[in-house]
């Protein structure tokens, strides 16, 4: 079970950025198209065109995952479709061998009208199989939906979750060749989101995926190689953490996620406020001072601070509160310098913005309130395989089954 | 193992390799059947599950039109020379065979715009689209039908023999109003315009084609009746119901003929168009 299913060869396709040319163009390509030329041209660009996808190459046998990444607007899903026969390439030639699968679109085709015995019949023929598939897998899509007596009730009296449910069972029983998933669906609650991942994982063992997906654990756990997609390159990583680490360097190095939305306000009877790091960059492990210069009008009793780092996908990583010190933090009027020390830092590499705010304990009001108005470096010479921050790396693995115990050796430093 | 199907996409034209085209568009047809069965019978079964009138709104527009241009002679506000049957029979025939017409006509349009979502996103036979359409407007022409037979019974007219080529007329009108409304789905599809200006246009074509008026006697409004291939289909049709000798015989078939051809190079623009189409709809 080794044959290449799918063949990429120096594919790319370029999208317009004004609609109104969009469609001008679009008349052009469909003029062509019937004429019996080459779709796109000789791969030039015209006015406000840009590359989406560029440039992309890779093989894929059956068995093999491969995990595509990259920021939003990068190109993934515009590939998948491409892969899918959906929208034709401008350059390149794509080939693919065997029944294709895509776990995308939930529920396609279904009419709200009609019971949900009758829209499986719909949505099944919509993705492909025939009535005898589909009569022999029914009561199977409706166990396995959980829908049980209301399945010759009208889908629009279904909630949200059960409608999902029942896309889900119907597009899972495809027994594809080729498996695209942009990313994973697992839908409803979380018993039957670990039903989806099950049968997924199934669908994965028989067949050659490509999977999109921004969580980087998922793309850890079963992709075998990376292809990480930038607007205009493509590059695959057939090691895996080489290409999540690249993927991290790039969502949390660019600045034009930060720089947006960036507030920081003062009120009375706080007249100023700074905040500075003793150094601009920090190792993992190492310690992030923090000096925060303040000027009030008056003196604060009993003030509440709390100073948050955020890393590129605006999750919040870190979080230093005064709340636990021994004793009360009391701002005297006039200058004053606060700092303190979060240590160890146990960030990955990378850019974070910060999030200060201060108050007064028990009063809902903020006087400094902060968002995103700066930024402090992490660097680590340890790749991370996951964007979960905060793990020291493990030592001391062991696994102990009843043949003995067995230690595993860290590749690694693991001292901090 | 199942055999293993190869699907290559490269920007080249699919006109680059005429047969293989051929061969991908029957069988993608023969594909696409169960699917748009399966179609049809979800549009059909919702739109009548929600509806109290039920199958009576697939007459009750042109019924009402009937209507209308019977009170429009019979008062005199309009001046209808005399037609070959009784005029309140040849405006109910003509109105019916017209939205027969119609519905071919805006089928096509109709489905792919309410499969944009699935279009979109996924990879089914195109081709069931268009059967889909065709399978509404058997089934809505069906009821029509019907209707016309049992008013010729209660009129008295027996359209004797020629009653068993009349569903030819129906056929010819459908294979028409499919190919024509075909080849306006793809532009239809990026340009809101065509859909604004279709109905503007059909109320124009109606008024030439022999539908609510006889055919006229002469001058510029005989000439472009003449001109218009929908007037053979009508009169023809009309013709084998009501017992007439159908009078534009040549015309109709060489319409037919024409029109058989021009529907397979409408079917390949569709083709074409769709994956270019699909990418201007959701980019």
């Amino acid at each position: 079970m080794s044959e290449t299913l799918i063949k990429v060869e120096g594919v790319s396709k370029k999208f317009c950025k004004s609609l109104k040319k969009s469609l001008f163009y679009g008349m052009q390509d469909l003029g062509r198209e019937v004429t019996g030329r080459r779709h796109g041209g000789n791969g030039e660009l015209r006015q406000d065109e840009f590359w989406a996808v560029k440039d992309v190459s890779f093989e894929l046998k059956r068995g093999e995952c491969l995990g595509l990444i990259g920021r939003n607007g990068a190109g993934k899903t515009t590939l998948l479709r491409m892969l899918n026969g959906l929208i034709k390439p401008d350059v390149g030639r794509i080939e693919m061998r065997g029944r294709i699968g895509a776990l995308i679109a939930l529920g396609a085709g279904f009419n709200p009208i009609l019971s949900g015995r009758e829209n499986i019949y719909v949505n099944a023929s919509v993705l492909g199989l025939s009535k005898q598939d589909i009569e022999g897998k029914i009561d199977e899509i409706i166990d396995f939906a959980e829908i049980g007596e209301f399945i010759d009730m009208p889908v629009q009296s279904y909630s949200s979750g059960m409608s999902v449910r029942l896309g889900f069972a119907v597009a899972s029983t495809l027994q594809p060749d080729i498996l695209l998933l942009d990313e994973i669906l697992a839908v409803g609650d979380a018993s039957f989101r670990h039903k989806c991942y099950h049968r997924i994982n199934k669908l994965i063992a028989t067949s050659a995926v490509i999977i999109v997906s921004h969580s980087m654990d998922q793309i850890a756990a079963v992709a075998k190689n990376v292809g990480l997609l930038q607007r205009g390159s493509f590059h695959i990583y057939n090691d895996l953490s080489e290409g999540i680490d690249a993927y991290n360097v790039l969502t949390s190095a660019s600045g034009d996620d930060f720089d947006g939305g960036k507030v920081f306000v003062v009120y009375p009877p706080i007249i100023d406020a700074q905040l500075t790091f003793s150094a601009p960059s920090v190792f993992y492990g190492g310690d992030l001072e923090v000096i925060i210069d303040l000027n009030c009008s008056s003196p604060l009793e009993n003030i509440s601070l709390s100073f948050t780092g955020v890393n590129g996908n605006s999750q919040s990583v870190m979080n230093w509160n005064n709340r636990y010190l021994s004793e009360p933090i009391n701002i005297p009027a006039g200058k004053s310098m606060l700092s303190f020390t979060v240590s160890p830092l146990l960030l990955h590499q990378g850019r974070y913005s910060w999030n200060l705010w201060i108050g007064r304990r028990k009063h809902i009001e903020a006087l400094v309130y902060a968002m995103r108005a700066g930024f402090f470096t992490v660097e680590s010479t340890q790749p991370p395989l996951s964007d979960i921050p905060y793990l020291p790396y493990p030592a001391d693995v062991k696994l102990a089954t009843e043949n003995g115990v067995k230690f595993f050796q860290a590749l690694i430093n693991t001292n901090i | 193992m199942t055999e293993q199907q190869v699907t290559i996409y490269t920007p080249e034209s699919l006109l680059a390799n005429p047969r293989k085209m051929l061969r991908e568009m029957f069988s993608d047809l023969a594909a696409g059947r169960e699917l748009a069965w399966r179609l049809v019978v979800r549009d059909i079964s919702a739109q009548y599950r929600q509806a109290f009138l039920g199958i009576l709104w697939a007459f009750i527009l042109p019924l009402a039109n009937t209507v209308t241009w019977i009170f429009l002679s019979k008062s005199g506000i309009v001046n209808v020379a005399s037609t070959t049957v009784p005029y309140p029979l040849y405006v109910f025939t003509g109105t019916m065979l017209w939205a027969i017409f119609m519905d071919a006509l805006n089928a096509p349009m109709q489905q792919v715009n309410a499969a944009r979502g699935m279009l979109a996103k996924l990879n089914f036979p195109r081709e069931a689209l268009i059967v889909s359409g065709i399978y509404q407007t058997l089934f809505n022409a069906a009821i029509k039908v019907a209707l016309i037979l049992v008013t010729l019974v209660v009129v008295g007219i027996n359209p004797g023999w020629n009653l068993l080529f009349f569903p030819l007329g129906i056929v010819s009108l459908i294979l028409v109003g499919t190919t024509l409304g075909l080849f306006i789905t793809p532009l239809g599809m990026l340009y809101g315009d065509i859909g604004r200006a279709l109905p503007l246009f059909m109320q124009f074509l109606m008024y030439i084609t022999p539908v609510v008026f006889p055919m006229p006697m002469g001058g510029l409004a005989a000439t472009l009746f003449m001109l218009n291939p929908i007037t053979p289909l009508i009169l023809t049709a009309r013709d084998l119901l009501t017992g007439q000798v159908p009078q534009f015989m040549t015309y109709f078939i060489s319409v037919n003929l024409v029109m058989g051809l021009f529907f397979f190079v409408v079917w390949m623009i569709y083709r074409l168009a769709m994956p270019i189409l699909i990418e201007r709809m959701s980019s």
